[in-house]
């Protein structure tokens, strides 16, 4: 029996065995299988709130859990792998003719692998199992990363990827072994009684760390800004949308275990979150490659979601419910949210991607007026991670505001000051999306076209899942109780103050309200409209070109670029985020200046000053002990030699 | 119910009462205190004339931006006369209208494809990213200081004991009248009457926009004023009083703040456009001391 059943995760493999469409077909079977099984149990405990116990009779005993947490996050990775999935067809169909066969077998494996490895992460409780589906997550999306390998960059990125990955894998693994050697529980079990004995902090940090790099807090976010641009589209979409919230998963499954110092590591968490939402989205601002914008936002949401749990956690610690309530469905419903939206955004750059080959805002311009379908869209995905109502984004963000709003009644000051700056940072944080996000589409989507490219609109196929997913999103913007309601539910079932089950003190009524105001605002722009309409229909309109001082010759080359539309923004933030300007200056004796190139580029401080910095010191002194590689035998034989005898000598002296 | 209509009466007056100031001021005849409303009548009989370059958006943005500001203005209450609409923290869907309204119409002024648009819009981003936590700031010290969450039941309270709150009440009038002043684009830190391009933030959005399109965008201007108006004046209604009296306040307040404006850009020059986010962040500054001294105030209280 237990064979049969190792049979079938063997199955992804068939893959290899097909040709043509058909290795997506079966590719999409095996993911609607996967997603069907564990979406029909999770849908029975989320509705039951009873966890079900599954055992693998598989090398030995394996245990799933499905709780109630598990089940909201595989419900997630369900949906937008499915979309994903879906949209991955037309969006490789280009590569056929380019790529080998067997890179397509690869990718579409490692698809399925990667679906499956993420819901079994949410599913694992005992450590080498989930250690395990980790490492297969981690690989799987290494591979789907190197689809373009071909390309140096994407090569180089895709590989330190998988080393970021690891040293993420170091600290995870570093905090179940110090666990277990207290407990003798490896896994997270032993959790709750460790930190029940122990002090949680040292063992809380491992495990942030392991998972922050997961999830892109700064200052672990390095990888995220190179690994989505290289990703082919539908697989940034999947490791945006679900795969990094799996760190976030990692962070409060850990959490869920806490019995005290609430506080402490909510704090923590708070400021980590703050400094990751605004850091990110600043940068986010000055990057010209959709894509890239698009990942920085990522890690601005991963913040956004993180002032949610660190209010959540503060309310733990100060025993206050509706904090906990709030702070946590907001975070939980933003993880919701943002695979939704960005997964979205993901898809349709991708779109624009296929279509022009360019990714770069300022070549790209006038999307709308050749892809008008794709580029709605992504307006959508942008109003929506705007959080602007009707869409599902602004609920998320309303309850934390709700949260944060009421955590500054507390009366600790330093609560109240922590709870001001979360509120200003938030506040900070959703304006500064506005001035990225109508850059990326005022200038990229609208306007003339800047460059001449080829792009035509795309068939239903790529189109489908984008409005799947649209579907879902305003269905949370229209029906936010519902939704917050469900979210709250798992709250309620995963998190426990002072060992009692948590009940929720409030009913989400506002919510209800939220939706009447959106409503309110739909009917009247669309009354407005049709009357604008109706007005407009039997009058003589012209089109003339646009104002440009009387002067006629306005062309292309004449509209803002993405760069003059930040310069006031980057004087601004000129001690935060250095930006570098490469050009050769023009000397006096050169009278006919000839043609020369202007370069204008942001760096991330963390990265060269930390990450960088700290990685060449690493590899210089991993040179230095290269000096033992001497290239002759005799010195090798030698080593062994004073191997043998130092083993010699220490059990001699018994000391191993 | 009451609350809305006062807000839609008073927006169609108020742009007039400040050109008729200005006028005052400059010793001109200047235009009667109807002529925005005839303008904007004029608008609407219009037809429309599109940049070749545009798409949707910037047919569909003045429509929608003023269909926000609508919806905002329903959130606002009248001192103890509730607001159409009103729910717990209100304020937050208040400002995210209003960034919805902006957010269309920076991306309608990108629509052109224009030289200058792209100015204004993104200064228009950029001054609105800086002006929302100062709002939040404000409402988040009238949040502790009345104990309660939304417009209405803040400005209730406010208006019960608004002798006891009358600091925090100032510095929140001084930070909602920069905000508005702002928000609409008026002096100091853009003028609606300059001519240079280069200068402008709104008005340089707008230059593709006529007739019907340009009416909307002049009408949600109105009604932005009256919404931070009628907000300024909750600050100050007495609760107790004869709902006669208080409209006739209300009234006065308004008049008083549109006759403030014109003052302001009578003898004021604008600022230059790199200082303006210095202004800006001062508004904000003041807000956080309004935030302290509510702090403080409501340790003394309890």
């Amino acid at each position: 029996m237990s064979h049969l059943v190792s049979l079938v995760f063997l199955l992804p493999l068939l893959i290899f065995l097909f040709q043509g469409q058909l290795k997506r077909i079966t590719a999409l079977v095996l993911i609607f299988a996967i997603a069907i099984t564990s979406s029909y149990l999770a849908f029975q405990v989320l509705s039951s709130g009873v966890d079900v116990r599954l055992t693998i009779p598989l090398i030995g005993q394996f245990i799933l859990v499905f709780d109630n947490l598990s089940s909201f996050f595989i419900l997630i990775i369900n949906f937008v792998v499915i979309t994903g999935a879906l949209y991955s067809g037309s969006y490789l169909k280009p590569y056929i003719e380019t790529k080998p066969n067997i890179s397509f077998s690869l990718h579409y494996v490692c698809l399925v692998l990667l679906h499956f490895s993420m819901v079994l992460v949410c599913l694992a409780r005992e450590g080498l199992l989930f250690l395990t589906a980790w490492e297969l997550m981690t690989i799987s999306s290494f591979i789907l990363v190197a689809f373009d390998a071909e390309h140096k960059t994407v090569l180089k990125t895709s590989i330190s990827y998988l080393i970021q990955m690891h040293i993420g894998l170091i600290f995870i693994l570093a905090g179940f072994f110090w666990v277990e050697k207290q407990t003798g529980i490896f896994g997270f079990d032993g959790l709750p009684a460790y930190f029940l004995k122990y002090n949680n902090i040292p063992v809380f940090l491992l495990f942030f760390v392991g998972f922050g790099i997961k999830a892109g807090f700064t200052p672990f976010h390095t990888w995220l800004p190179e690994a989505h641009p290289a990703a082919p589209s539908h697989v940034s979409g999947i490791m945006s949308g679900v795969m990094i919230k799996l760190g976030l998963y990692g962070i409060l499954r850990v959490c869920t275990c806490l019995h005290s110092d609430f506080t402490t590591i909510g704090v923590i968490i708070l400021i980590v979150s703050l400094h990751s939402g605004i850091y990110g989205i600043m940068l986010a601002i000055l990057q010209r490659d959709i894509k890239r914008i698009l990942a920085f936002s990522s890690i601005e949401n991963i913040g956004i979601a993180g002032i949610g749990i660190g209010t959540g956690l503060i309310g733990l610690g100060e025993s206050n419910l509706i904090l906990v309530i709030l702070g946590f469905t907001g975070a939980l419903l933003h993880i919701l949210n943002h695979s939704l939206f960005k997964s979205l955004l993901f898809y349709s750059a991708g779109t624009v991607y296929w279509a022009t080959h360019t990714r770069n805002i300022e070549q790209l311009g006038g999307i709308i007026h050749k892809m008008p379908k794709n580029s709605i869209v992504f307006l959508i995905g942008i109003l929506s991670l705007c959080a602007f109502p009707p869409f599902n984004g602004f609920v998320s963000e309303y309850l934390i505001f709700y949260g944060l709003f009421y955590g500054i009644q507390s009366s600790l000051p330093f609560h109240i000051i922590l709870f001001i700056t979360s509120i200003i940072g938030l506040a900070l944080i959703s304006g500064l999306a506005m001035f990225c996000f109508t850059r990326v589409f005022g200038l990229g989507f609208l306007g003339n076209p800047r460059t001449k490219y080829e792009a035509k609109e795309t068939d239903f196929s790529m189109l489908f899942p984008k409005i799947l997913t649209i579907i879902i999103i305003v269905s949370i913007g229209f029906l936010p109780a519902f939704f917050a309601k469900a979210v709250s539910n798992v709250v309620m079932n995963s998190f426990t103050l002072n060992g009692t089950l948590i009940y929720s003190p409030i009913c989400f009524c506002s919510l209800n309200k939220i939706a009447l105001v959106s409503g309110i605002f739909v009917i009247i722009s669309a009354a407005v409209l049709l009357i604008r309409y109706i007005t407009l229909k039997n009058r003589k309109n012209s089109f003339q070109p646009t104002w440009g001082c009387a002067n006629p010759g306005v062309s292309e080359a004449n509209q803002y670029t993405s760069t003059s539309y930040t310069s006031e923004y980057s004087k601004l933030t000129r001690p935060i985020i250095e930006t570098i300007k490469d050009y050769d200056v023009i000397t006096e004796d050169e009278i006919f200046p000839k043609k020369r190139k202007f370069k204008f580029r942001s760096i991330d401080r963390i990265k060269t000053k930390v990450v960088d910095r700290f990685s060449l010191s690493f590899v210089s002194s991993l040179r230095s002990l290269a000096r033992l590689q001497t290239g002759y035998m005799q010195h090798y034989v030698l080593y062994a030699l004073v191997f043998l005898i130092f083993m010699i000598v220490i059990t001699f002296f018994n000391i191993i | 119910m009451l609350a809305f209509i006062l807000i839609l009466t008073v927006s169609l007056f108020f742009t007039g009462l400040i050109g008729r100031t200005k006028s005052i001021f400059s010793g001109r005849k200047g235009p009667g205190i109807l002529q925005p409303i005839k303008n904007i009548i004029l608008l609407f009989r219009k037809s429309g004339v599109f940049s070749t370059s545009s798409s949707v958006i910037l047919q569909i943005a003045p429509s929608i931006a003023f269909g926000a500001v609508l919806t905002a203005a329903m959130l606002i209450p009248f001192s103890i006369h509730g607001s159409l609409i009103s729910t717990h923290f209100d304020f937050i869907i208040f400002i995210c209208l209003l960034g919805l309204g902006r957010f269309f119409m920076i991306i309608a002024a990108l629509d052109t494809g224009s030289s200058f648009e792209g100015m204004g819009a993104n200064r228009e981003a950029f001054y609105g990213m800086l002006l929302e936590p100062a709002f939040l700031i404000i409402m988040a010290s009238f949040c502790i200081i009345t104990g309660t969450y939304s417009f209405e039941t803040i400005f209730y309270t406010i208006g019960q004991y608004h002798i006891e709150y009358i600091l925090t009440s100032i510095l929140a009038i001084f930070v909602f009248v920069n905000i508005a002043l702002v928000e609409n684009s008026r002096l100091p830190v853009d003028d609606p009457k300059t001519h240079l391009e280069l200068t402008m933030v709104h008005e340089v959005m707008i230059l593709d926009y006529t007739g019907f399109d340009l009416a909307l965008i002049q009408l949600s201007n109105f009604l932005k004023f009256a919404v931070y108006g009628t907000l300024i004046a909750n600050c100050l209604i007495p609760a107790q009083w004869n709902i006669g009296f208080q409209i006739l306040l209300l009234i006065l307040i308004q008049a008083l703040f549109a006759i403030t404006v014109g003052f302001i850009e009578s003898f004021r020059a604008r600022n230059r456009i790199n200082k303006n986010i210095q202004y800006i962040l001062a508004i904000s500054a003041v807000a956080f001391i309004a935030f302290i001294l509510a702090l403080i105030v409501n340790k003394h209280t309890i």
